[in-house]
């Protein structure tokens, strides 16, 4: 089993994740370069948090015309596994391996807190060591993280149980109060028709060691080894 | 051939929520400034020509670098217009 | 070869560059006695302003101790750097950029953080944590002196346009913001104060210098075109602001973050190389500045030719070549025959670089354009030989009271609850969650105590069990109150906010704000900072390696409070066991430790005029800052690392502005978990005095009871007092003043104050709010 970290020139979480999985979830990790086709025969591919591009047209508008893009296409509809992360998410919505886009935050400035998210589907790969329902604390850190769709996408995605995960209050109620950003029905994080793609805006790299506040992202990061494990 | 320019103008669909067009519009109204109904924001690009393709295929591939790399489909709406 | 180009310099041109006559004269001897070209004027400008040659401070600087054994490097390269152990070395130091935020807020503050993060990353360290110090003017109208509404209103909007640049740029370039401190006083309304602290991790035998060495070997110019940007913003920050100054605007840089971030990785990336020899950033005075001193430092020359130097604009002429500050550029030594593994690497990160000149023997910085010399100066008379002036001084006093005025005697008694509740919604003390929100405090993922979380930012070092703590302080009210102890506070009370984490205090660096130079009074105020920062830091020892002086804030004749801010770096040998301020749980004996004996009914009214309380609730200030016994204090800050580091300590907070009352309830924020405490009545002082005064060198801890006794013997073994004052309990806070309640509020009411008023404040608007 290894893990492929794609790195853009603006990527700065990539060393978060490639730290996470080396050391806290301890499996094989390498690096893919963002100018390579070559993924390297990775089995689960992450596209990290930061600012691929500088995010200066829009996030993620120009990191999808690169190289590796095309090779995480092909990967991702032949059923590979493939996690956005924040910028990473915001990349695949632009790709259009996810439905939708990010939009400026509704309060307009960039927002770095822990919040609370609802486990919505346990039925990914990405989620799998997770309780239906359940509420983890993971920080989220971004600028463009309201989730938009029109509205026949929205009910595809609700209708399908692609929405993974949803802002909610530590009790687990879904209120406006607990939306950090301004997403359409609380959406934190959704998977694709096939569920093998996941973009979500919350860190869960930053959320996987005690002396840093909190092991819930850890479980991110257990499903997906335990559903290649399955494989 | 003299360098043509092209300008492109990017802006939210009317059907999504522009915060910053709604803040702008706020603010400005709490400053005192009348007769306003609605702000919306966007962004301007300013595209210098080299001047090596005609007018045609100018307009061919303005269009196209709006549509495909300027705007994200899903949110944003584009016009354009070039100039000799 | 042509020789210089000859031209006419009038003494209007010479007195536009800001150079006084005196300072023309010395030009033309140091070129030999003849006339300085145009570009050789503006060179001699700008390495010669205040900004670049310290020229008002330099001799007092030199009175600051920067050695111990930690010392890799101190004062003089691009940052200092300490000795960390385990191979590890830190790069840190702290830099205004005052002038350019004040004109554009955005921008200034984000180059602000664009130039402190270069400075870091030049000597091979990349950057893991920025703090920033910022002063603005008041955000509200206090309570019986009207202010301007446009004056808050424009308060409101430099304080949002400082934050949203220092978030653009670093959470852009991936470098986690730990906080700091914001502060605000009417000084600041008309000089805002960013001062922006970042810090590296380097491998010990990795580091490296903004040096030129090896004759013949290349040059390289790497990042950013050179456009007109911030020409002469050197001597911007060099000169006082009238009316006029926010004309200045097409002067400012514009940063851009996402290309700074390329220049940190291939940098670092060429370093591995070992074909770099040399590397320095082009910050203020760019191509000049980087030049000659990397020259004068090598002890070699630099020759350039202008036609090479990537240019964004059109007919720019050699002055303004020399002169841009175009920020994100680099300026490299690499070795003869090896440029290529160094060009190599930057076009993988899509960067250019470009050849421009070589070392040369001899001393001099030539410049050549078309073939012909258009300077050509020793680069020692750019640098050694600057002008370096021991300017007059004049005892100087504020403009306060020295003893509490009779009417505050006289007020009826106050409601104490009702007080605290207004300290914490007090600006100076509020929290700042609205501020650090913004920031990317998490990213890099070290981050053990993040802003709002301590006394001091923590973080891990990966792969090693070891952490840094690094904090920013300075009391201003207290530095115009009295320079000198108002220094020695800021160094005290930083060094004892690292300390309330568990790390030992290693080095300093400190920026240093002032009005005028010219002024006599300024210049005595000056001395007297640096005198307080070298008493203190020699009583704690710790060196300071490095940091900045920015003068001239002043706006129409009225200068800031003299602001020295003083950022203190130290070392957690196990950073898993690092302390919080927060109590954590219920039925906790909570203790007060202090090194001084409380002063008399005098001292602490004169004292008190000094307080925050003073401040937010009767909108007065009088008197002196609290004393302070620095040989006292140095013990304390032992007494709480041995008592950290044996085990002995549930939390720890230092009691500062607000005094203990603010203290305990800030303590009770994080988990919800309330206090008992009974206090002990002093003198006949006012209870508000108790609750509220400022006394310096305390700190207060809760710990297992069965903890007390060892606590207290290492209070006496370092002579300091640990006097159990109550326990944690419930979910509120209780005072009491010899067994009598002054206060009973909830920990989530105080919280409520304490966390909402910073927001309410901004989205007040003044004249809504009257």
């Amino acid at each position: 089993m290894k893990f492929g970290v794609i790195i853009f020139p603006g990527s700065n979480c990539d060393h978060d994740v490639y730290w996470t999985i080396q050391n806290v979830i301890k499996q094989p990790v390498t690096w893919l370069w963002h100018e390579s086709h070559d993924l390297e025969n990775c089995d689960v591919i992450i596209i990290p948090g930061g600012f691929a591009f500088g995010d200066y047209l829009r996030t993620g508008a120009i990191a999808k015309f690169s190289p590796v893009m095309e090779s995480v296409r092909k990967f991702a509809e032949s059923g590979g596994l493939l996690l956005g992360i924040c910028n990473g998410f915001q990349i695949l919505c632009e790709s259009g391996l996810l439905p939708g886009a990010l939009m400026r935050n509704v309060g307009l400035k960039y927002v770095c807190k822990p919040v609370q998210v609802r486990v919505e589907s346990t039925d990914t790969p990405f989620t799998n060591a997770c309780q239906e329902g359940q509420v983890l604390t993971i920080p989220i850190g971004h600028m463009e993280g309201s989730y938009f769709c029109d509205e026949s996408t929205l009910e595809e995605l609700i209708r399908n149980q692609r929405v993974v995960f949803r802002y909610a209050e530590p009790d687990g109620r879904i209120t406006p109060e607990a939306n950090p950003n301004g997403s359409l029905d609380n959406i934190a994080g959704i998977c694709s028709p096939g569920r093998n793609v996941l973009g979500m805006m919350p860190h869960p790299e930053r959320a996987t060691e005690p002396e840093l506040g909190g092991t819930d992202g850890s479980k991110i990061f257990e499903s997906l080894v335990s559903a290649m494990a399955e494989k | 051939m003299a360098a043509m320019k092209a300008y492109v103008y990017v802006s939210l669909k009317r059907s999504v929520l522009d915060p910053q067009g709604k803040t702008i519009y706020s603010a400005l109204k709490k400053m005192g400034y009348k007769g306003l109904e609605e702000v919306r924001q966007g962004k301007y690009f300013d595209i210098t020509l080299d001047g090596g393709i005609s007018r045609a295929e100018a307009e061919t591939e303005i269009a196209r670098i709006a549509r495909e790399v300027l705007t994200n489909p899903v949110m944003e709406d584009f016009h354009y217009r070039l100039e000799d | 070869m042509e020789t210089v180009v000859a031209s006419v310099i009038t003494p209007e041109l010479v007195h536009e560059h800001d150079l006084t006559p005196e300072e023309y004269e010395k030009v033309k001897q140091l070129l030999g006695g003849r006339e300085p070209t145009l570009t050789e004027l503006g060179i001699f400008s700008v390495m010669w302003s205040e900004h670049c040659s310290y020229k008002s401070s330099r001799v007092h600087l030199r009175r600051l101790p920067t050695y111990s054994r930690r010392v890799v490097q101190g004062p003089g390269e691009n940052a200092g750097i300490i000795d960390i152990g385990e191979g590890w070395a830190c790069a840190f130091k702290i830099e205004s950029h005052n002038h350019p935020s004040f004109i554009e807020p955005f921008q200034g503050a984000a180059t602000g953080v664009g130039g402190i993060l270069r400075d870091i990353f030049t000597m091979g360290a990349r950057p893991v944590a920025v703090m920033d110090s910022l002063r603005f003017g008041p955000l509200q109208a206090a309570s019986g002196r009207p202010r301007n509404p446009s004056e808050i209103r424009k308060n409101h909007a430099l304080l949002e346009g400082v934050v949203s640049g220092i978030a653009s740029y670093g959470n852009c370039f991936g470098v986690p913001n730990l906080g700091g401190e914001t502060k605000f006083e009417p000084c600041y309304s008309g000089n805002p104060l960013v001062n922006v602290f970042a810090l590296g991790l380097v491998r010990r035998d990795q580091i490296f210098y903004a040096r030129a060495a090896g004759e013949g070997n290349p040059v390289l110019y790497v990042g950013a075109k050179t456009g007109r940007d911030g020409i002469h913003g050197a001597t911007m920050a060099s000169a006082e602001f009238g009316e006029g100054s926010e004309a200045k605007r097409p002067n400012v840089q514009v940063g851009d973050p996402f290309l700074e971030k390329l220049l940190l990785e291939a940098c670092l990336e060429a370093m591995q190389t070992g074909a770099v020899v040399g590397i320095q950033d082009m910050g203020a005075a760019g191509l000049t500045c980087s030049t000659c001193e990397m020259g004068a430092r090598g002890g070699v020359g630099i020759e350039i030719e202008l036609d090479r130097v990537p240019q964004r604009e059109t007919g720019m002429s050699p002055y303004e070549i020399m002169l841009s500050e175009s920020q994100e550029r680099m300026l490299l030594v690499a070795q003869k025959g090896r440029e290529q593994e160094v060009f190599r690497i930057f076009e993988k990160w899509g960067l250019d670089a470009v050849e421009i000149g070589r070392v040369t023997s001899g001393g001099n910085l030539r410049v050549l354009e078309h073939g012909r010399i258009v300077s050509d100066i020793p680069n020692r008379a750019l640098t050694d030989d600057a002008p370096a002036y021991r300017r007059p001084m004049k005892r100087w006093e504020p403009a306060v009271p020295r003893e509490m005025p009779s009417a505050i005697q006289r007020n009826p008694k106050p409601d104490l609850a009702d007080d605290l509740e207004r300290l914490l919604a007090s600006s100076n003390i509020a929290s700042k969650r609205w501020i650090w929100q913004q920031y990317d405090h998490m990213v890099q993922t070290n981050t053990v105590a993040a802003p709002g979380a301590g006394d001091a930012g923590v973080i891990r070092i990966k792969g090693s069990s070891r952490g840094l703590a690094m904090a920013l302080d300075g009391n201003s009210r207290w530095c115009y109150l009295d320079p000198q102890l108002g220094a020695m506070h800021a160094v005290v009370e930083a060094a004892r906010n690292v300390a309330c984490t568990g790390a030992t205090p290693v080095g300093a660096t400190n920026c240093l704000n002032f009005g005028n130079p010219q002024r006599p009074e300024i210049m005595w105020q000056f001395s007297q900072v640096v005198d307080g920062i070298s008493r203190a830091c020699e009583e704690l020892d710790i060196p300071i390696t490095g940091g900045n002086v920015s003068f001239y804030n002043e706006t129409l004749g009225e200068a800031i409070y003299p602001t020295p801010v003083l950022g203190v770096v130290g070392i957690l040998d196990d950073v898993r066991r690092a302390v919080f301020p927060h109590f954590r749980e219920p039925g906790r004996t909570v203790v007060l430790l202090r090194a001084s004996e409380p002063g008399d009914l005098t001292d602490a009214q004169s004292e008190f005029g000094s307080s925050e309380y003073a401040k937010a609730v009767l909108g007065e200030l009088w008197g002196f800052p609290p004393a302070l016994e620095l040989e006292r204090e140095a013990a304390l800050e032992k007494a709480i690392l041995a008592m950290i580091h044996s085990g002995l300590v549930d939390s720890a907070h230092d009691c500062s502005e607000g005094g203990i009352a603010v203290t305990l309830a800030e303590s009770t924020f994080a988990k919800g978990v309330g206090a008992e405490v009974d206090l002990r009545s002093e003198e006949q002082l006012a209870p508000e005095f108790i609750l509220f005064g400022e006394d310096a060198s305390r700190i207060v801890i809760s710990c297992e009871h069965a903890n007390l006794p060892r606590i207290q013997a290492v209070a006496r073994k370092y002579g300091i007092s640990a006097e159990q004052i109550g326990e944690t309990a419930g979910q509120r806070l209780e005072i009491k003043l010899d067994h009598r309640r002054l206060v009973s509020s909830s920990v989530r009411a105080l919280r409520e104050c304490y966390e909402s008023a910073f927001e309410a404040a901004l989205r007040t608007d003044p004249e809504g709010a009257r």
